[in-house]
């Protein structure tokens, strides 16, 4: 049986500075090695002073996946030499000596699965190391620090997948997770980076190493389960050994064997004091922190009754969810949600996108509100959305300007149907035989008025007419 | 001029116009060039910063305007220590060329009292020795009598204050560091309590056990300056606030009713004669004075040594990995090497002594060690401490002689890294623990020779410390340092 275990680096994007220092934790599109300061580039005599508000995001998300909180947590010093490592140890957390790490033994659902988390861990980032040319053939590594000491969560789990698209659904979970958390953007470049380790039946395990994207993953998980159990079925033994995944021609290359990894000795850092974390503390936490996935999920079926595959992918999508809380009330509702997804998530579905959005919380509530109280229709709905979203206008401006407004008086829309009985008397004789020819001449009626009648309306009108 | 004053006697000279801070600086400068060829104490010496803020406060007191506390005194500092602007060599290879860019919390702290640095003074290389001849720049020499080591590793911060070329020295003290030279040069250190004083801007050795601590003539030099330094600080997460407003108050506030502890391990066998007859001597002047002398053994402190070196050297193995010249160092450049061989042939030029606690600290640290030697160290630290805990529900002092031999001359031991390393029994269980003590100059040997008494108080009691090491003090008298 395939067996695969996780270890992903989360970046704690939404914090202001950097896990010891004052520094910016925004590391990104910076001059090379301008944000940097005495702590984060190990300057001796330097101390580090720990951020406590990574402290507690990576306690959100300890929390979220159902970890134990230790009512003391410290830090580790990982030592090995490495140009990235300013002060060539990594401070992070370490659960060897016992549990100190900030979460352990949690989990979560996938597919009525469960995934074991085994650790969660607050750590600093290292810097990056910039090749000139492609690493492999270049003389010349250039190093910049500015990432150096960004606050990081490392979440780690037990081998508890079976497939890479498990693997890929739990990737996206997560994601959704930590941004809905207001803890991280996971779709920053390098904030979420996701290490693999594989066994297949009679195996040994593999780890995967330089993934650079979640699509990725999931390719360099089917490959390894290929290329291993092709080496089973030839009596190969699978050695134990680390592999990276080349981007570029889609496979894992050998880099290192087991046995010559590096021993890191790790040694407590005594330059910051045990943190105590009350019961009590957590409790806190846990009611002040964002209302959970599928909580919400829950809440939008049971409250407005929106359909279940409506309510999760709503409640999945952290800008989306938050947009439908400021818009809906309790008629709108289900329209305001409908609306959301099928008509806006199509409109919008990048983060580019979405910044672009003019639209309000006040004018999607509008538009719904219209809906529900027949205002206008669901198709007319759906040209006004996309005016607002290109010009920000409102709801009224764009029923004005576009002549959306719902027909809706029998007398009106009977004047139509007449003038569309007088086009179409073929389709008319049709219709008189054939019941189902009816729609063709609602689609006429629909067409003549760009979408404003109510097409139940409509067609109660035209039986009418057609039996009278 | 009278350089041999205290540094409270100085800011009364100063105060009452009988000297200028320009006049005194310039002739502590003038005493440095004197006897430096014989003491080797300075690493760096800034004379033309130090001589203009001398006269920048000179002419504040002369306006009368706000001046700080120290009024311009000249002080040392050991160069682990960093201080923006002037170089921070750990007195090793490795920080050739280091200039930090900021000066470490004490400094600012102390500048603001407008204290003046005169320079940067010597070392064992990172702070590891016992004597300041493991230095990169060469050894100190005792003032008492240079062919003897000053002690270590603070022996220019001892050197400089004995030798009379600064009032007041910065020191470290890890495993005795402050205290051993203050005993062989005559004069006194305190190791305050972990925590009591900032580290920020303090090199790294051992992390979990050392703290900056102040050498000077006499105790109440000590208690002025460490009013100055003590204190939380934003920039080290393991300081606390000081708890007593002013230690200089009530010195004088005698023995009479107070409890001292004599360590038995500590004045027992192994002990120079000549240093268990001062200590004894020590004892009956407290015990005149009122203090209710008693023995107290910890027996723990027979593994103290091994548990020391067992956890200064992890640490400093991890510590001193950063020191791999690409960021700043000395002169060597990168051409025709990868990576690890750079750092491998960078890394070389560590002296012996701190290759040896490196090595050491890495061992102790490796896969399948750690429970073996560095987690049965912390054990005997946990120990150590609860017997101290014990000990001091009986006594409010402990007190046993500084080292346990005089000073030795230069060269005698340097080979025998095990006998160095025994002489900081006495010392170490104050850093293991996290607790003050403080040596008084005490008696000279007939050969002529310092020897120093050391007293403990429990933690964040330095107040208590500094008063019984004041009424030790009055007791003794002392000759001239006759250099």
């Amino acid at each position: 049986m395939t067996k695969i275990g996780l270890e992903i680096h989360c970046q704690l994007t939404k914090l202001e500075s950097k896990l010891f220092c004052n520094c910016k934790a925004d590391y990104r599109n910076l001059a090379p090695n301008s944000n940097i300061c005495p702590i984060c580039i190990g300057l001796p005599g330097s101390l580090p002073m720990l951020n406590k508000r990574a402290v507690e995001k990576a306690a959100m998300i300890s929390i979220a996946l159902g970890c134990k909180i230790p009512e003391k947590i410290g830090f580790f010093r990982k030592n090995y030499f490495y140009p990235d490592l300013p002060k060539n140890f990594q401070i992070t957390q370490y659960n060897a000596y016992g549990p100190t790490s900030i979460g352990s033994e949690g989990k979560i659902a996938i597919e009525g699965k469960e995934i074991r988390i085994r650790r969660i861990q607050l750590e600093e980032d290292p810097g990056r190391l910039v090749y000139e040319g492609s690493s492999e053939k270049t003389q010349i590594t250039l190093v910049d620090y500015n990432r150096a000491g960004t606050p990081l969560v490392e979440i780690v789990t037990e081998p508890d997948f079976e497939s890479p698209r498990q693997v890929r659904i739990f990737l996206n979970i997560l994601a959704d997770l930590v941004e809905n958390l207001g803890v991280s953007d996971p779709y920053l470049e390098g904030a979420m980076r996701v290490d693999g380790n594989i066994s297949v039946e009679k195996g040994n395990r593999v780890e995967i190493k330089n993934v650079g994207s979640f699509r990725d993953i999931e390719k360099a998980l089917h490959f390894e389960i290929t290329r291993q159990q092709s080496l089973v079925e030839r009596n190969i033994p699978i050695p134990a050994e680390t592999r990276h995944w080349d981007e570029a021609r889609k496979i894992t290359v050998s880099s290192r064997s087991k046995e010559e990894e590096e021993d890191y000795r790790y040694l407590p850092e005594a330059d910051i004091p045990i943190i105590q974390i009350s019961a009590n503390a957590v409790s806190v936490l846990q009611r002040t922190m964002p209302e959970s996935i599928v909580a919400k999920k829950e809440r939008y079926i049971k409250k407005y009754g929106i359909p279940p595959q409506v309510a999760e992918v709503l409640s999945s999508d952290k800008f989306y969810s938050e947009l439908f809380e400021k818009a809906h009330n309790e008629k709108n509702a289900k329209e305001a949600a409908n609306i959301i997804t099928t008509d806006l998530m199509g409109f919008a579905d990048t983060r580019e996108k979405k910044l672009e959005l003019k639209i309000s919380a006040k004018h999607l509530s509008d538009l719904a509100d219209g809906i529900v109280n027949n205002k206008i229709t669901r198709n007319s709905g759906k040209h006004a959305l996309q005016e607002m979203v290109k010009t920000g206008k409102s709801l009224s401006e764009i029923i004005t300007a576009l002549d959306l407004g719902h027909v809706s008086d029998v007398s009106s829309i009977e004047k139509i149907v007449d003038e569309v009985f007088k086009e179409e008397e073929k389709a008319v004789l049709e219709a008189k035989q054939n019941p189902d020819a009816v729609n063709y001449i609602v689609g006429k009626v629909m067409r003549k008025t760009k979408g404003k009648v109510d097409p139940s309306t409509t067609l109660e009108i035209i039986r009418k007419k057609l039996s009278s | 001029m009278n350089l041999d004053i205290s540094a409270t006697e100085y800011i009364s000279q100063v105060r009452n116009g009988t000297i200028s801070a320009e006049e005194f600086v310039s002739k502590t400068i003038d005493r440095i060039h004197a006897v430096e060829n014989k003491i080797h104490a300075y690493i760096t010496i800034d004379e033309k910063n130090a001589l203009d803020a001398a006269k920048t406060i000179d002419k504040k007191i002369r306006a009368k305007e706000k001046v700080g506390a120290c009024f311009g005194m000249p002080l040392s500092i050991k160069d682990n220590i960093c201080t923006m602007g002037l170089k921070t060599t750990c007195a090793s290879k490795m920080l050739e060329d280091f200039i930090a860019p900021y000066d470490a919390t004490v400094i600012s702290r102390l500048k603001a009292e407008d204290a003046i640095i005169l320079g940067k003074v010597n070392l064992d290389e990172f702070a590891m020795g016992s004597t300041t001849e493991f230095s990169f720049y060469g050894p100190t020499k005792n003032p008492w009598n240079t062919q003897y080591v000053p002690g270590g590793s603070s022996g220019g911060s001892g050197a400089s204050v004995s030798a009379l070329e600064c009032l007041i020295s910065l020191g470290s003290d890890t495993g005795g560091s402050v205290r051993s030279p203050a005993s062989f040069c005559s004069v006194v250190g305190l190791k305050p309590t972990y925590g009591l004083v900032s580290r920020y801007g303090l090199v790294s050795y051992a992390n979990s056990i050392e703290q900056i601590g102040p050498v000077a003539k006499k105790v109440e030099d000590i208690a002025f300056i460490l009013n100055i330094i003590a204190g939380r600080d934003p920039h080290d997460d393991t300081t606390m606030e000081k708890k007593n407003d002013d230690y200089t108050k009530d010195l004088d506030a005698g023995l009479s009713g107070k409890k001292i502890g004599i360590i038995e391990q500590m004045t027992g066998s192994g002990i120079d004669r000549e240093v268990l007859s001062a200590t004894n001597k020590a004892v009956s002047k407290l015990q005149d004075l009122g203090a209710q002398c008693i023995p107290i053994s910890l027996d723990a402190v027979e593994h103290s040594v091994a548990a020391y070196y067992t956890i200064a050297s992890a640490e400093a193995s991890s510590n001193l990995s950063r020191y791999d010249n690409l960021r700043y160092g000395f002169d060597f450049g990168t051409e025709g090497f990868e990576f690890k061989a750079y750092v491998a042939k960078v890394r070389s030029n560590f002296g012996p002594e701190v290759t040896r606690r490196m090595l050491l600290g890495a061992f102790v640290l490796s896969a399948g060690y750690y429970g073996k030697y560095y987690l049965k160290a912390q054990k005997v630290r946990t120990m150590i401490k609860s017997q101290i805990d014990e000990a001091f529900k009986k006594v409010d002092l402990l007190l046993a002689p500084t080292m346990p031999i005089l000073p030795f001359k230069i060269g005698e031991k340097i080979d025998d890294p095990l006998t160095l390393y025994l002489l900081d029994i006495n010392t170490i269980i104050a850093n293991l623990t996290g607790i003050p003590a403080i040596s008084v100059p005490f008696a000279i040997s007939s050969s002529n020779l310092p020897i120093g008494i050391q007293l403990f108080a429990n933690s964040f009691e330095e107040k208590k410390l500094l008063q019984a090491a004041y009424s030790l003090q009055q007791t003794a008298n002392l000759p001239k340092v006759p250099i």
